[in-house]
């Protein structure tokens, strides 16, 4: 290996403000993670929040204008990217065209100038568990996406990277196949014990292979925590917007456990840091009631019905203006131009940042 | 700053460049700018430095050349004088005389006739091509390939050899009354035409074919359905789509036919003077390089403005899409 | 698609303008007569004297020598040019004023390419001897516009193998040697290829430039060509035209044949 750890130690990731500009637009700033070896972190944000970025300077291909990356105490700025323990699966997969997938599997090994006997020993596990045996004679034009992808990702894992780093490798499958390889990833990942660092804009599939989720908005760290907490427990309206459908409820407190806001009073469990801001709950959150409900009851009228499968989603129309979206179960009977009861339970509502 | 090392050096030692310049990446390889501007400007230096020796040196020598005198016995004398210029306009040391100008107008006369006969034949062409089954189409587009591989001189003496007095095409325009009895058919005018197409057709359908072969057909039917009538529907449906080859067409037909000479030549006898001929006169037994540069200047010109106009032309139909 | 009648009728008519002359020339190879046109009857020792005519001999040697070195000259310079172009961030000016000096050569007339390159001898003449009108001055003047072609071909080949395969070697571990080894040079070998196969196809059958720039000993087929012409031709000279062009004919079509089986089964 080219990075030989200082003592046995897991070598884990340490990145420290990094800031990087191209040209006049910044892209990182003052960006600082520590990543544990082993752990499946996903940088995720919409595009043009240097996710991209942060992953090409881990990689090699950009230098940060300032900070440092440190891997168990090397420091990997100083290494050209071809020294570097770390391997990447390229959102467009790279693949060499001119040569066949075995031959494209082997290519960092041939690169380090490994034994043969060893090389092929090596290329035909990572095959094997890649499931792409059968297509190793095979020219990289002659194979599917799916498959392509897999090819990408044998190539990088064959090296035994200390981290493995993905970009937006799904973007390019079918809903179908997106499952099927989120969960392989997962179950690669725990088998090989390699850091992987997964880039994408797509939050479903961070939530379903990550062990820790880093929401970055505009070149810093909006939120850091697992998918559980990022989720259920949104620091901010970036991040509950980004999430996932969170209604938005713009309020003032005054310094009591009490919001106010457009269509009443709400209760919280403890007052809000600020004395304006917005309060947070999920669609599915919201109890709909058939009675006026002992705390947090909200009067509303039933403006939308949409059918999605699996439950019901409503749009119920409480005060000026304001609309909450509302999931309930698939066996509810509910009807447009109903007034119903809404029960906006305090532990649920979310007091964001801002 | 950081790297100490650079792609650059395959030993872990600073060389000089990254010791006094920052790091830069470039395609993921860790250089500095000197470096990699350096190894750039070497890499291209060369060919450049060649061409600019041997062509752009001389090109520029050249135009300056239009405005020196001849010497004595022939030689080049560096002093100012518009006398090419005007002597390219007909004033020489004899008064007035259409000659010059009479050769720039024919050859610009025959390059234009030349492209519009190459379009009219060459764009039913590039359509029988597009026509024919898949298979036949690789094959068709290499035969119309050949000749223009051919050496220029082999395919004009065989016009000679082929308008020749005893043969069959020259038999019949004898006893059509055409020419008279034993005459070949050149050195003629039609038979510098008959050169000059055959010669550039292959340069007018294959530039055209390309453009032929995407056309969509779906918005011929459009306008058909839309009641245009033929010529409406080749307008609008056929030749709008197919600008982009018309002037890729135009252009590799009309600017190298300028420049032809050997052609006029061969075929056009020695009354027929193009551009080309006086150059080469100039440079070979007038020995009067300063005006051959005068006249090589007027069809650079010549060039540049139909390679301008085309442009504007292109564009304007870019523009309309 | 049904054309009107008349578009096969013109299509044929430009096939025998092209044709025509041609197979009158290859008849004429056949011709017993060896002064005039008249039908002599049937014979291929004008073959047999091509052969061992040693002007023609001379002249093909000189072309083919002539060809190759040139070919390869401007394959190195022009394929250093391409990818020095091609690799390095240059400023937008460098590019355009780049792209500008290699289209150059190409949309010149090939008449004025003569000429410059008769000023550019004419000068380096007094500086040394080495360039007076021969075989030397014929290489160099092919290598110039050879160039080009080499360089335009091999360009537009770099530009498709793009970015990210190089980024992704890096990924794996290549330097910069095995980069070119094993990743760029594979790709782009067909490129180079063809662009040289270009450059020797117009090396050969460049008759303007070769025409100003000669000098007494290096004859090449085309300056013969003309040459036999100017002084009345031989049927000896029929059958070079006809070989050349049959051979010509060959090669195009086993190139596009090539070509055509290549993408019915893509190597890349």
């Amino acid at each position: 290996m080219l990075v030989t750890p200082t003592d046995s130690r897991p070598l884990d990731l340490a990145i420290s403000g990094i800031d990087k500009s191209f040209g006049p637009v910044q892209v990182l700033r003052g960006l600082s993670i520590d990543i544990p070896d082993g752990q499946f972190v996903t940088l995720l944000g919409p595009s043009g929040c240097g996710k991209t970025t942060l992953l090409r300077i881990i990689a090699g291909f950009e230098l940060p204008d300032r900070g440092q990356v440190r891997l168990g105490g090397t420091d990997l700025l100083a290494l050209p990217a071809h020294k570097r323990p770390v391997n990447t699966v390229f959102q467009s997969y790279a693949l060499f065209p001119h040569l066949r997938v075995e031959d494209n599997v082997a290519f960092g090994l041939k690169s380090r100038r490994v034994p043969a006997a060893e090389t092929t020993r090596r290329v035909r596990e990572a095959m094997e568990t890649m499931r792409i045996l059968e297509l190793a004679r095979r020219y990289p034009h002659e194979l599917s996406g799916g498959q392509r992808q897999r090819v990408a990702l044998a190539r990088a894992l064959v090296n035994e990277p200390e981290v493995l780093l993905l970009d937006e490798p799904m973007s390019a499958l079918d809903a179908k196949l997106r499952k099927e390889v989120q969960g392989e990833l997962k179950r690669i990942q725990r088998q090989y014990e390699i850091t992987f660092i997964l880039v994408t804009h797509d939050q479903d599939e961070a939530i379903a292979v990550s062990d820790r989720i880093l929401i970055m908005q505009e070149g810093s760290i909006a939120q850091d925590g697992t998918p559980e907490e990022v989720y259920e427990r949104p620091v901010s309206r970036f991040v509950a917007e980004f999430m996932g459908s969170a209604n938005l409820i713009p309020a003032r407190c005054p310094g009591t456990p009490v919001a106010v806001c457009g269509f009443g009073a709400l209760h919280l469990p403890a007052p809000a840091p600020w004395s304006q801001g917005h309060l947070a709950i999920r669609p599915e959150d919201i109890e709909v009631r058939e009675a006026e409900p002992a705390v947090n009851g909200v009067r509303g009228l039933i403006s939308e019905r949409l059918f999605r499968g699996d439950h019901w989603e409503l749009l119920i129309r409480v005060g000026e203006g304001t609309s909450l979206r509302v999931m309930t179960e698939p066996d509810q009977q509910h009807h447009e131009g109903q007034h119903v009861w809404l029960e906006l339970p305090p532990d649920d509502l979310l007091v964001l940042r801002d | 700053m950081r790297a100490n090392t650079c792609g650059w050096n395959s030993r872990q030692t600073t060389c000089w460049s990254c010791a006094i310049k920052p790091v830069i990446i470039h395609d993921g390889y860790l250089t500095t700018k000197p470096h990699l501007y350096g190894r750039g400007a070497l890499l291209v230096g060369l060919a450049f430095l060649w061409m600019g020796v041997f062509l752009f040196a001389p090109l520029a020598g050249l135009s300056a050349l239009a405005f020196a005198s001849r010497g004595e016995y022939g030689g080049v004398e560096w002093t100012f004088t518009w006398e090419n210029l005007s002597r390219l306009a007909g004033h020489d040391e004899f008064g007035f005389s259409w000659n010059h100008l009479l050769i720039l107008w024919r050859s610009v006369v025959l390059a234009a006739v030349t492209t519009v006969l190459c379009l009219l034949i060459g764009f039913p062409m590039a359509f029988w091509i597009a026509a024919r089954p898949a298979a036949a189409r690789p094959l068709l587009l290499a035969l119309v390939m050949v000749p223009s591989c051919v050496n220029l001189v082999i395919r004009t003496y065989a016009w000679q050899q082929f308008l020749g007095s005893q043969m069959p095409a020259a038999w019949v325009a004898q006893h059509l009354g055409l020419v008279p009895d034993g005459a070949s058919l050149y050195p003629t005018v039609t038979a510098v035409y008959l050169g000059m197409v055959s010669a550039m057709l292959p340069f007018t359908v294959l530039p055209l074919y390309t453009s032929v072969e995407r056309l969509d057909w779906s918005l011929v039917e459009a306008a058909r359905d839309l009641h245009a009538g033929r010529l409406r529907t080749f307008r609008h449906g056929i030749l709008a789509q197919c600008m982009p080859g018309l002037l890729a067409a135009t252009i590799l037909t009309f600017i190298p036919s300028l420049g032809m000479f050997v052609i006029s030549d061969m075929l056009g006898g020695a009354k027929f003077l193009l551009v080309g001929n006086l150059i080469q006169q100039q440079f070979g037994s007038m020995n009067n390089w300063p005006f051959g540069a005068t006249a090589g200047l007027f069809l650079v010109i010549a060039s540049l403005f139909a390679l301008w106009g085309l442009r504007i032309v292109s564009e304007r139909e870019a523009g309309r899409r | 698609m049904t054309l009107p009648r008349w578009v096969p009728a013109v299509s044929w008519l430009g096939m025998t303008l092209l044709y025509l002359p041609l197979l009158a020339v290859a008849v004429l190879s056949f011709n017993s007569t060896r002064y005039g046109q008249s039908w002599g009857g049937f014979t291929v020792d004008w073959y047999a004297r091509m052969v061992s005519n040693e002007a023609i001999l001379s002249a093909a040697w000189n072309s083919l020598v002539l060809g190759v070195i040139s070919t390869v000259l401007a394959t190195v310079l022009g394929t250093l040019l391409a990818i020095g172009l091609n690799r390095t961030p240059w400023p937008r000016w460098f590019k355009r004023g780049s792209d500008l000096a290699i289209n150059l050569p190409v949309v010149t007339p090939d008449i004025i390419l003569a000429i410059a390159l008769v000023g550019a001898f004419a000068v380096l003449r007094e500086w040394s001897a080495a360039f007076k009108p021969g075989m030397t001055t014929l290489i160099i003047a092919h290598t110039t516009f050879q160039i080009s072609f080499v360089t335009l071909v091999v360009s537009s080949r770099l530009t498709t193998i793009g970015k990210d395969q190089v980024e992704a070697a890096r990924d794996l571990y290549a330097n910069t040697g095995q980069i070119w080894l094993r990743v760029l040079l594979p790709q782009l070998m067909p490129g180079i290829i063809a662009g040289a196969l270009l450059a020797f196809t117009i090396s050969l059958d460049d008759f303007v430039v070769s025409f100003f720039v000669t000098g007494p000993e290096a004859t090449t087929l085309p300056l013969l060509i003309y040459a036999s012409v100017r002084r009345g031709v031989t049927p000896e000279i029929h059958a070079l035209s006809t070989v050349i062009v049959v051979g010509t004919m060959l090669a195009i079509i086993a190139v596009t044949w090539i070509q055509a089986a290549r993408t019915a089964k893509p190597q890349e």
